[in-house]
C-alpha cells in the first residue's frame, strides 16, 4: 500500500512538472508569435488570452464583411458627445484646414500630415458595419486611406508592434496590434456615404477597424505613436483591448 | 446549501444503509462547473443588455430603426429611450470579461463532457429515450405527472425519466450549441473567418435576437430543472450530484 501511494505520489509529481513546464513554454511561444493581448493578467487574462490568440489564428487573411449600397442604413448613428473646446471649434470654423495628423513613435520619419495631404494619398471605400459593445449596428460607406499606406510613408521601424490613436478626446486613448493596423480594411476615414465624413462620426478624421467592435474606431484623430510597448498607455482601460470579441 | 460537515455525514449515512450509484464523477464535475459559468453568463448577459435593452431582426438595428421588441426595463445608457426617467450604472467593463471568460471555461466543459458521454456510452445508455418510452401513451403520462408536479417514484431514483432524457438532450445539444453559434456569429473578427455563420440567421442582429431567446429558454430549464429537484428532494438529489450516490429507499415520496 504505502509503495503504491509513493508510486502515485510520483506519478503526480512528475504529471504536474510536465503540466506547468508546458504551460511555460506555451505562453514562450505565444508570446514569440504576437498571440499574448497586453492585458493578460488579472482573473480575465485567461479568456482574453484565448480570445486575442484564437483570433489571431483565425483571422489572419480574412476580410470584415462588406455589403451592397442597398444596405447602407438610412440613418448612420452618431454616439457620444462632439468636442465642444475652443481649440476644436476653432479648427472647425476654418473647415479643418489646419487638422494635423501627427505620426510618430518608432517610425524612420516622425511626420505631421495636414488633412490636404492625407487626400492626396490613394482612397479606399468600404461599406462595413459598425457595431458597438451596447448591441445597436449600422451599416454605412467609409471613405479614406489605408493605415498601412501613412505608417509606410513615415516608414516604420522593426520592432514596432502596435499603434496607438489619440484623440482630441483626451479621455479616448486606444491602440491596435501591427496585424490590424496594416490591414487592407483598417483606414484613416474623412469621409462617409459619399460626403465629407462629419463630426458626429468623428470628422474630420476617425479610424475604422471593421473586425473589431465601434470603440476600437477611434474618433477625432490627431496623433498615431508607433510602440513596441503599451505599459505607460494604459491599455483598454476599462474595456477589454481586443475587442474582435 | 450544505456544508462540508454535513455533506459528509449524510454520505456515510447513505453508504451504511443502502445507496446506488447515481452520477458518475464526470458528470458530477462538469455539472457544477456548468452551473457555475452559467449563472456568471447569465448575470453579465443581463448587464450587458441592459445598455440597449431593444431587439431587432436583420443585420442592423439601433435607436433610429423600429424594434423587433423592447424589454420594459430602465437602460444603462442614456441615448437608449427606455420612458423611464433615470439611467442605470455602466458595468459593461467587467461584464463583458466575465461573459467571455465563462463562455471559454463552459465550452471546453460542455466539449470534456460531450466526449465522456460519447467514450463511456452515457448519452446512449441514461440519455436516449428507450423505444417503449417513445409513445404517446407513456409520454403523456409522464407529462401529466410533471404537469401535476407529482413527487417521482422510487424507481425513478436510479435513472431519468423519459421527459427528463428529451429535456436535456434538447439542452445540451440544441440549446446550448445555439447560444455558442449566435455568440460566434456576433463577433466581427470570427465571422470575417466564416460569414456562412451569421448570413444563414438572416444578419447580426438576428444572431443577438435568437441569442437572447435561447438565454430564455436555458432560464425556463433552469426553473423548471430546480423545481423537479426540489419537488424529488432537494438535499437528496442535490447530494447525489455531489456524492454520486442516492439512497435506494428515499424517505420522501409515495
Amino acid at each position: 500500500m504505502s509503495s503504491f501511494s509513493r508510486r502515485k505520489l510520483i506519478t503526480t509529481a512528475v504529471a504536474a512538472t510536465a503540466g506547468v513546464s508546458g504551460l511555460a513554454a506555451a505562453a514562450r511561444i505565444a508570446e514569440r508569435y504576437g498571440l499574448i493581448p497586453p492585458d493578460h493578467g488579472g482573473i480575465y487574462g485567461p479568456g482574453k488570452v484565448l480570445t486575442y490568440a484564437s483570433h489571431r489564428l483565425l483571422t489572419r487573411d480574412t476580410f470584415a464583411r462588406e455589403f451592397p449600397r442597398s444596405q447602407i442604413s438610412r440613418r448612420p448613428v452618431a454616439n457620444g458627445e462632439v468636442p465642444d473646446d475652443e481649440d476644436f471649434k476653432r479648427l472647425q470654423s476654418g473647415a479643418f484646414a489646419d487638422w494635423r495628423l501627427a505620426v510618430d513613435g518608432m517610425v524612420a520619419r516622425p511626420e505631421s500630415f495636414s488633412l490636404a495631404q492625407l487626400w492626396s494619398y490613394p482612397s479606399r471605400s468600404q461599406i462595413t458595419q459598425l457595431i458597438c459593445e451596447e448591441g445597436w449596428s449600422f451599416i454605412a460607406e467609409w471613405i479614406g486611406v489605408p493605415l498601412s499606406h501613412v505608417l509606410n510613408v513615415a516608414g516604420i521601424l522593426p520592432q514596432a508592434r502596435y499603434v496607438v490613436s489619440f484623440s482630441v478626446q483626451r479621455d479616448w486613448v486606444d491602440s491596435i496590434d501591427m496585424a490590424d493596423a496594416l490591414h487592407p480594411q483598417t483606414l484613416l476615414t474623412y469621409g462617409m456615404n459619399g460626403s465629407d465624413l462629419p463630426v458626429g462620426h468623428g470628422g474630420p478624421l476617425r479610424l475604422r477597424v471593421p473586425r473589431q467592435l465601434g470603440y476600437k474606431s477611434v474618433k477625432y484623430i490627431n496623433r498615431l505613436t508607433v510602440t513596441d510597448s503599451l505599459k505607460q498607455f494604459s491599455p483598454g482601460g476599462s474595456y477589454a483591448w481586443y475587442a474582435g470579441i | 446549501m450544505a456544508d462540508a460537515a454535513s455533506v459528509r455525514s449524510f454520505a456515510s449515512a447513505v453508504s451504511k444503509t443502502t445507496s446506488l450509484p447515481r452520477h458518475p464523477a464526470i458528470v458530477r464535475i462538469t455539472h457544477w462547473i456548468t452551473t457555475g459559468c452559467f449563472l456568471a453568463l447569465l448575470v453579465s448577459g443581463a448587464e450587458i443588455v441592459i445598455s440597449h435593452p431593444r431587439f431587432y431582426w436583420g443585420e442592423t438595428g439601433n435607436f433610429f430603426t423600429p424594434a423587433l421588441f423592447k424589454l420594459p426595463i430602465p437602460a444603462s445608457r442614456s441615448s437608449v429611450p427606455t420612458g423611464y426617467g433615470f439611467v442605470l450604472p455602466d458595468q459593461n467593463g467587467w461584464s463583458r470579461d466575465l461573459h467571455f471568460e465563462a463562455a471559454w471555461i463552459i465550452v471546453f466543459t460542455g466539449l470534456l463532457y460531450t466526449i465522456s458521454g460519447v467514450v463511456t456510452r452515457h448519452f446512449r445508455r441514461q440519455l436516449l429515450p428507450a423505444d417503449v418510452d417513445l409513445n404517446w401513451a407513456a409520454l403523456s403520462r409522464v407529462l401529466a405527472d410533471h404537469m401535476r408536479i407529482r413527487r417521482p417514484g422510487a424507481a425513478e431514483a436510479g435513472s431519468y425519466n423519459v421527459l427528463q432524457r428529451v429535456t436535456y438532450l434538447f439542452v445540451i445539444f440544441v440549446l446550448f450549441p445555439l447560444m455558442i453559434w449566435t455568440g460566434f456569429a456576433m463577433s466581427p473578427a470570427v465571422v470575417s473567418a466564416f460569414p456562412g455563420i451569421v448570413t444563414v440567421l438572416g444578419g447580426h442582429q438576428s444572431a443577438r435576437t435568437i441569442h437572447f431567446f435561447a438565454s430564455v429558454f436555458l432560464v425556463m430549464f433552469l426553473v423548471g430543472h430546480i423545481v423537479m429537484v426540489c419537488r424529488a428532494g432537494f438535499k437528496n438529489r442535490t447530494l447525489a450530484m455531489l456524492t454520486g450516490r442516492v439512497a435506494a429507499t428515499p424517505k420522501e415520496g409515495p
